[in-house]
């Protein structure tokens, strides 16, 4: 069994940890449906809940749906940088079932934390795909208003949303948005090397000693750029919520229906004011980290084979196929409109305009600064006498 | 009108209590600000009255602090956050200029990040080591923040309010060494008519040398312009208030009158506010000058033992040492 999965015996042997119980020893995870595509109609988590969905034929469809779409278009963005459109863009290859399981998790009235990765929660949260390749194509910073949508932006620094989505659900609780069925919850994502910030310890401190109505969402996709989970901890990532305080479980995350029930058990424990948890959300990053890296320098081919026969899309393919959901003409369908959304997509982001110059200026303090006035119309003058000189 | 004697400490706290009452969504946190009152007492009977969900007691984590903040304003709250000294906010740095400063910025003015960042700085306390920094350079030098600070309690319970009230996010530096020290207090007086929170304050006219000081050394500078004055030369002593955006306007027709300038803080001199000033009032009154643009201040080295700081911080003898080397040149 390949190293790093989660019932794997064999350990590379950089590592090297002391104890035969490493970062991946655990093998208790929650699925609902096998790689095979079997469907496990519930399981007691480790954590002594009952995780099971319970979806209209439609409902499984949509979130297969939801699958094929995030990832056609993220290829259609990884396209787009390798013919210089996008500056640099983060894939979530491999990730779609953690994403879309969690993302269908949230209700409306819930707010979300990205890192730079969430593409697929993004467009859970009816977000138009093309605002992050603004970002990375770098003529905005990410264009959509995270208070319509309640997604924040993306965030950079590794870590530094955790505590930003901790403070948000303080202020649900001290909103009084807690403790009933219509209540608000929080999700922060992070990945597994962020748990190795202080900011995200932190955030574990104060979620736990204010009782914050938080999921944290760690998607284990098994590497930080190059370095494998063993660099960042040395017991399995949800058993450290234990010493937190709160609660912690594993999920299996290329399971988009376990993603889903174990993320919306947590998010109803937080409205209900049961305070924080943490979900692992155990998974692999098919693709590079970024287009800028070279996974091949630091991971074997034999690993990405066995998560291959562990893809998200395909054992939701094959369970509709063996339960008699979808027909071949559902699938060609959604491939269909797939196809059609990434075209769109690329013909949008080619005729994406570069920002003004002079746009550069805004928005850098609410009630704006003399000093930078002047700066922007000095620059202003500047580009202006350019005017008619150079044609 | 009710003008009181207050200690700027007392006033700071006075302040924060109007904000307080005026603003629901106005929260306290910090390490000790409850039932302490902080270290230095400014917080001091506020958790009493206001409640802990207003005053928040929070774990000993700087950048927890800032970083949740950040989360409630986006909630709607407006933070003040309390920095327990100056050596400690180093932790916080990150969410400071990463986060704060850059949200209204990165989201394209949708998000707004309404916070007071208080910072007790600056020697002359007899503290251990991290408790007399001047860190004002950093937070100036960040593109979405600004930074003030108060020298006396008049602004300092103005200042405190106004910063509150506004929804940039704001660097708000206390002069440790100044909060025993008082003053009158017009606590009637509406926050619409107050001095503007950005702008530079002559505080002792004079014709001789324009001084520029801020925060605690605005005091040693109007201590030196009294000396000065018995030796005939009349000091004109600017408190800038503002540290960014500066505040220079008042500066410029100080030394087009003056033809000298003396820059005066507690930071090093290297990559200093004094450097950006003096390079504005040359770049500004270059044929009004008389003489180089003099910074006095503390020395390029980590702010030292505290038997030797009366030595490290600018005094008087320097500043009128400054003064008159510039009727050398
Ligand atoms: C504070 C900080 N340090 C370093 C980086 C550079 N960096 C970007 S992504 C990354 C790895 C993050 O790994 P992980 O948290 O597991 O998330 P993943 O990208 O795998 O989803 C690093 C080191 C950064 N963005 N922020």
């Amino acid at each position: 069994m390949a190293k790093g999965d989660p019932g794997g015996t064999t350990r590379s042997k950089r590592a090297a940890p002391r104890s035969r119980k490493g970062a991946t020893g655990d093998p208790q995870l929650v699925q609902l449906l096998t790689p095979e595509g079997e469907r496990i109609d519930s399981v007691i988590g480790p954590d002594g809940n009952e995780y099971r969905v319970d979806f209209t034929d439609e409902e499984y469809r949509g979130l297969y749906r939801d699958l094929v779409l995030v990832r056609k278009l993220d290829a259609e963005a990884t396209a787009l940088q390798r013919q210089g459109e996008l500056g640099l863009w983060a894939s979530l290859l491999g990730q779609e079932a953690a994403q879309v399981g969690s993302g269908r998790a949230l209700r409306t009235q819930d707010m979300a934390f990205p890192t730079y990765r969430e593409h697929g929660v993004l467009y859970c949260r009816g977000i138009d795909p093309i605002m992050p390749l603004g970002l990375f194509r770098g003529v905005d910073q990410g264009g959509w208003d995270p208070n319509e949508f309640k997604f924040n932006m993306y965030t950079i620094v590794i870590g530094a949303q955790t505590l930003h989505a901790t403070g948000y659900a303080m202020g649900i609780t001290m909103d009084g948005k807690t403790g009933t069925d219509d209540g608000e919850a929080a999700i922060a994502y992070f990945g597994d090397g962020a748990t190795s910030q202080g900011d995200v310890n932190e955030a574990f401190v104060w979620a736990s000693v204010f009782n914050a109505p938080l999921v944290f969402f760690c998607q284990n996709n098994q590497y930080a750029i190059s370095e494998p989970l063993e660099r960042q901890t040395r017991v399995p990532l949800y058993q450290r919520a234990a010493g937190f305080g709160f609660p912690g479980i594993r999920v299996d995350g290329n399971d988009v229906l376990a993603s889903y029930a174990v993320t919306r058990t947590a998010l109803d424990n937080a409205r209900l004011g049961q305070g924080p948890s943490l979900i692992e959300a155990y998974t692999y990053r098919m693709g590079a980290h970024t287009t800028s890296d070279d996974p091949t320098r630091y991971r074997i081919a034999s690993e990405v084979e066995a998560w291959q026969a562990k893809d998200p899309i395909a054992r939701m393919k094959a369970f509709l196929e063996k339960q008699q959901i979808a027909d071949a003409g559902f699938f060609a369908e959604v491939d269909e409109q797939a196809r059609r959304e990434s075209v769109h997509l690329r013909e949008r982001v080619l005729d994406m305009p570069d920002p003004e110059p002079v746009t550069m200026f805004d928005h850098v303090y609410p009630n704006g600064s003399p000093l930078l006035d002047e700066q922007r119309a000095k620059f202003s003058r500047y580009m202006e006498s350019f005017e008619g000189s150079a044609h | 009108m009710a003008t009181e004697t207050l200690t700027l400490g007392k006033a700071l706290n006075t302040g924060l209590r109007r904000a307080l009452e005026n603003d629901p969504k106005v929260i306290i946190m910090g390490e000790d600000v409850g039932k302490l009152g902080g270290v230095f007492r400014i917080t001091d009977g506020l958790q009493k009255d206001f409640g802990d969900q207003r005053v928040i007691d929070t774990p000993l984590a700087e950048s927890g602090i800032i970083g949740t903040a950040v989360g409630l304003a986006i909630r709607g709250y407006r933070p003040i956050c309390e920095i327990q000294f100056d050596g400690f906010v180093y932790p916080a740095y990150d969410q400071i200029v990463s986060q704060v400063a850059k949200m209204h910025y990165r989201s394209g003015g949708r998000l707004s990040i309404p916070m007071v960042i208080r910072i007790p700085f600056g020697g002359g306390i007899g503290a251990v080591e991290h408790h007399s920094e001047s860190p004002e350079a950093y937070f100036a030098h960040t593109a979405g923040l600004k930074v003030v600070t108060c020298s006396n309690p008049q602004d300092a319970y103005v200042m405190i309010q106004q910063a509150i009230a506004s929804d940039d996010p704001i660097v708000f530096l206390e002069p440790k060494r100044r909060y025993w020290e008082k003053g009158q207090v017009d606590l009637d007086a509406p926050l619409s008519d107050a001095y503007p929170l950005h702008s530079a304050r002559v505080v002792r006219p004079g014709n001789a040398v324009t001084v520029l000081a801020y925060g605690p050394m605005v005091r040693t500078c109007l201590e030196a312009a009294t000396a000065a004055a018995e030796d005939g030369r009349e000091l004109e002593v600017i408190d800038l208030r503002s540290l960014s955006p500066l505040d220079l306007t008042a500066a410029y027709e100080s030394v087009k009158r003056t033809g000298r300038a003396v820059v005066v803080h507690e930071a090093p001199s290297n990559i200093g506010l004094g450097a950006e000033l003096a390079a504005r009032i040359t770049e500004e009154c270059f044929y009004s000058l008389e003489s180089p643009v003099l910074r006095v201040t503390g020395f390029d080295t980590p702010y030292p033992a505290s038997r030797v700081e009366e030595e490290y911080l600018p005094d008087l003898d320097r500043v009128l040492d400054a003064v008159d080397r510039t009727f050398g040149w």
